[in-house]
């Protein structure tokens, strides 16, 4: 595992991305101290410029420090990232696992379970679940989950395939390990490393699709979000620009650390991909 | 003598720094004659195969030859161009690679492959290549050439696509043929063929052949002279027979003694007791094709009877795909029989279930092929050699304390217990994979091809060491091989199977001295170095 960790210090893109990544980690830990008080109230005269000593990213339309926006809606985008991720690669996991283990019709039934929801635009289904249930950080962590745990079934399913058929795994049936063991201890942390790779894309990508539902004006109406305050600057974008421009950076440079840690991994998995690469 | 056809001297490779050594073959010289065969032999990792490289030009980027001369046609082949030595390679020197099986486009018919060689040099227009393909699909054997130069490659075999490759290097009459372990995938009938055809060829056109092995009984039989490398450095290089029966080199001497021995051992009559293993009329068949498609049987095995005395090692052989590992599989229930019944012990094992079947997993144990494949890679190796007791409920505790027992038993340091497999060779590998399958105390061990993917020094401890477990502990053996030296030297009774069915079975004397299947009569005949183990004495 050291190979890995130094692999993965090697690589500029990956570092820069856990730099990012870390500093708005913190920023969402400590956000009562680092902007006290409730992002949603007024803080200041509305339309302050940006670089205002007072207010240096400015206020928006209806007075709001547009740095405490941004500082509160770090948390939810990273629970939302989190939260969902977590759910949809617990689903994915083991409808995959299932799948690739158990192959024959239970395989054939399970795929085509995932293939009905691939089926299906997963932006559109994720605002269909929001504007069925209330628009909560809950419903919209399950919402954001179903859209998006296909893809990991179907890589799980693969790798157990490929497992399942390895002579340790035959070996351990020799043994007489029962189902559950041989699932849990010999195939499954050999399947790990795609898990992973995966899953830090797909905070990314839950992340913008929460701001993206936010945007539209199906966030959870009691938390602050990015993806909220780049939908209420839009109206005011000439007049105001940065009330929508500063939470709009915070998401880009958020889901850009995410995809570079992703490729980081990816590449510290794989050295042999990466060197014919760099050769 | 005239001027050898090739000449290697000095030849040193560079390995990328931070490797177990700095060249992967260093100061390597020797001369190859018009018309002759020289075997290059050694085990994986001796720079055999690098040799061969560097003389056709294909050396990685990451490996330059930094030293050394290789001349040719009165040409240093290291100090050619690209353009140059593409000129040569195909027109004089040609190559036949290992893998039969991915050496060829798979979407190009064979005769387009071997008419795209001549095309590559401008050599005669549509008509007349494919003429030329014709011609030379005849010449290495290949059944009705006018219909298989129209073939696709998967429509054909391993051993007529290793001709097909064969034909593609003869295709420009080249002076000489390099060729890299072209037997090793093929099944033993196929390679006796092969190597005949290799034979031929050297004497009807005075090809001078480059044949780099593994296998002393392939270099047996065909060598002119034999150059054994080590650790990337020629060792002895001499005349056949005198390196065979009198080799100088310390080396050679035990890479020669490891090699098994052909012998027709007879062995005492068992006196008559119930059979702890008992197979009665098992089948197995599999089903091609999926919920769209028409479902096809594949007889995998057909109605096979053996029966194994308590104490006795009993070897099954055959080539791949006669069903030998799916029978064992069978016995330790990683197969469903489709039909039949096998009893261990007296007790009928099949249709029970699983929750059943567990008792007898204490009883019946089995040893894996691969030893890359069968540890699991994220496991420390005490771990994997206490698995089993854990299982069937021994504490946790104990359990791995009898493992470090078992890690010395089977040959190994105690403290490899705390390690990863990665850090093992593969010998190694095969010695936990035992101590796993030992760790139950099993009755009944299933080795399935426990020694075929090792190298020829360490096959032979391995399988001494099997041996000597199966004494010490009084195990009863089913032992599955492709190697009838291997199962010579291990077996008190051999069975031979084939296209699913026991054609045979017999003590070793009686299967090498009077098979009376046509089938073992074909398999004895095709094993290669014959000639040879007559003279070992």
């Amino acid at each position: 595992m050291s190979g890995f960790w130094r692999r993965f210090a090697t690589n500029r893109g990956a570092v820069a991305g856990c730099v990012v990544f870390a500093l708005v980690l913190a920023m969402a830990a400590f956000a009562p101290w680092i902007a006290p008080g409730d992002p949603w109230s007024m803080a200041g005269p509305p339309r302050t410029d940006a670089f205002d000593p007072e207010h240096w990213l400015g206020t928006d339309m209806l007075g709001r420090d547009v740095w405490a926006t941004i500082v509160h809606g770090a948390r939810v985008s990273l629970l939302v990232g989190g939260g969902a991720t977590l759910a949809a690669v617990l689903i994915g996991v083991s409808i995959g696992a299932v799948a690739g283990y158990l192959g024959g019709v239970a395989d054939d039934l399970l795929m085509r379970f995932t293939e009905f929801f691939q089926s299906i635009p997963s932006f559109i289904l994720a605002l269909l679940i929001v504007a069925i249930f209330q628009p909560t950080v809950g419903s919209i962590v399950v919402a954001v989950a179903i859209v998006s745990w296909p893809p990991v079934a179907r890589v799980v399913r693969a790798e157990f395939m490929s497992l399942r058929s390895r002579e340790f795994v035959q070996a351990a049936v020799v043994l007489g390990q029962g189902t559950w063991t041989i699932v849990l201890r010999q195939i499954l942390p050999n399947a790990l490393s795609p898990i992973v790779v995966l899953s830090s894309f797909m905070v990314a990508t839950a992340i913008l699709l929460e701001a993206a539902l936010s945007f539209l004006g199906l966030g959870d109406p009691n938390v602050m979000s990015w993806g909220f305050m780049i939908g209420s600057g839009r109206s005011t974008i000439r007049i105001a620009w940065w009330t929508s421009v500063f939470p709009g950076i915070a998401l880009f440079l958020t889901v850009l650390s995410l995809n570079l840690i992703g490729e980081g991994i990816s590449d510290a998995l794989n050295p042999r991909l990466h060197e014919r690469g760099a050769a | 003598m005239s001027a050898p056809l090739l000449s290697v001297s000095g030849l040193t490779v560079a390995l990328p720094p931070g490797g177990d050594r700095p060249h992967a073959v260093e100061d390597v010289g020797f001369d190859l004659a018009r018309g002759e065969i020289l075997c290059i032999v050694g085990e994986s990792g001796s720079g055999k195969s690098i040799s061969a490289a560097a003389i056709m030009g294909l050396l990685p980027r990451r490996l330059p030859a930094v030293a050394g001369s290789i001349r040719f046609g009165g040409r240093d082949l290291l100090r050619l161009g690209k353009e140059e030595m593409r000129a040569i390679r195909g027109r004089e020197i040609a190559m036949v690679f290992q893998e039969p099986m991915t050496a060829l486009n798979p979407i190009m018919p064979v005769g387009q492959q071997i008419a795209e060689v001549m095309e590559a040099h401008g050599e005669g227009d549509a008509a007349s290549r494919r003429a030329r393909a014709i011609e030379l699909l005849a010449e290495v054997r290949i059944p009705s050439p006018e219909l298989a130069v129209d073939a696709y490659p998967f429509r054909l075999s391993g051993g007529q696509r290793q001709r097909v490759m064969i034909a593609m290097a003869l295709a420009l009459r080249p002076s000489l043929l390099v060729c890299d372990e072209p037997t090793t995938a093929l099944d033993v009938t196929t390679q006796a063929q092969i190597l005949a055809l290799v034979r031929d060829l050297q004497a009807t056109r005075g090809t001078g052949i480059l044949f780099v092995t593994h296998d002393f009984g392939v270099v047996a039989e065909i060598a002119d002279r034999i150059a054994v490398m080590q650790h990337g450095r020629i060792v002895e290089i001499g005349a056949r027979d005198e390196v065979l029966s009198r080799p100088r080199h310390d080396y050679t001497r035990r890479l020669i003694a490891a090699v098994p021995r052909l012998a027709g051992r007879e062995v005492a009559p068992r006196p008559a007791e119930p059979p702890l293993l008992a197979i009665d009329g098992v089948s197995k068949v599999f089903w091609r094709g999926g919920l769209l498609s028409r479902r096809t049987p594949v007889h995998a095995v057909r109605k096979a009877s053996l029966s194994l005395a308590r104490g006795e090692t009993l070897a099954l052989v055959g080539e791949s795909g006669s069903g030998k590992s799916t029978l064992a599989r069978c016995v330790v229930r990683l197969v469903e029989p489709s039909e039949g019944e096998i009893r261990i012990g007296g007790t009928v094992v099949t249709g029970i279930s699983q929750r059943a079947f567990k008792p007898f997993r204490r009883r019946a144990q089995m040893v894996f092929q691969d030893p890359f494949a069968s540890l699991n890679p994220r496991r420390r190796v005490g771990e994997i050699v206490a698995e089993g007791p854990i299982t069937h409920g021994t504490p946790r505790a104990e359990a791995i304390a009898r493992a470090r027992e078992l890690l010395a038993l089977v040959g190994l340091d105690p403290a490899a217990a705390t390690r990863f497999p990665h850090e093992f060779s593969g010998g190694q590998r095969q010695r936990i994979g035992l101590a796993r399958a030992l760790a139950l105390e099993p009755e009944l061990l299933v080795a399935d091809e426990p020694v075929s993917a090792l190298d020829v020094s360490v096959q032979a401890q391995v399988l001494a060491l099997i041996a000597d477990m199966k004494k010490r502990l009084g195990l009863t053996m089913l032992f599955i091989t492709h190697d009838l030296r291997v199962a010579s030297e291990i077996a008190d009774r051999i069975a031979v199977m084939r296209q699913g069915e026991i054609v045979e079975t017999g003590t070793p004397a009686a299967i090498f001295t009077r098979p009376a299947h046509p089938y073992t009569r074909d398999l004895i005949a095709a094993i290669p170095g014959r000639g040879w183990e007559a003279a070992r004495g």
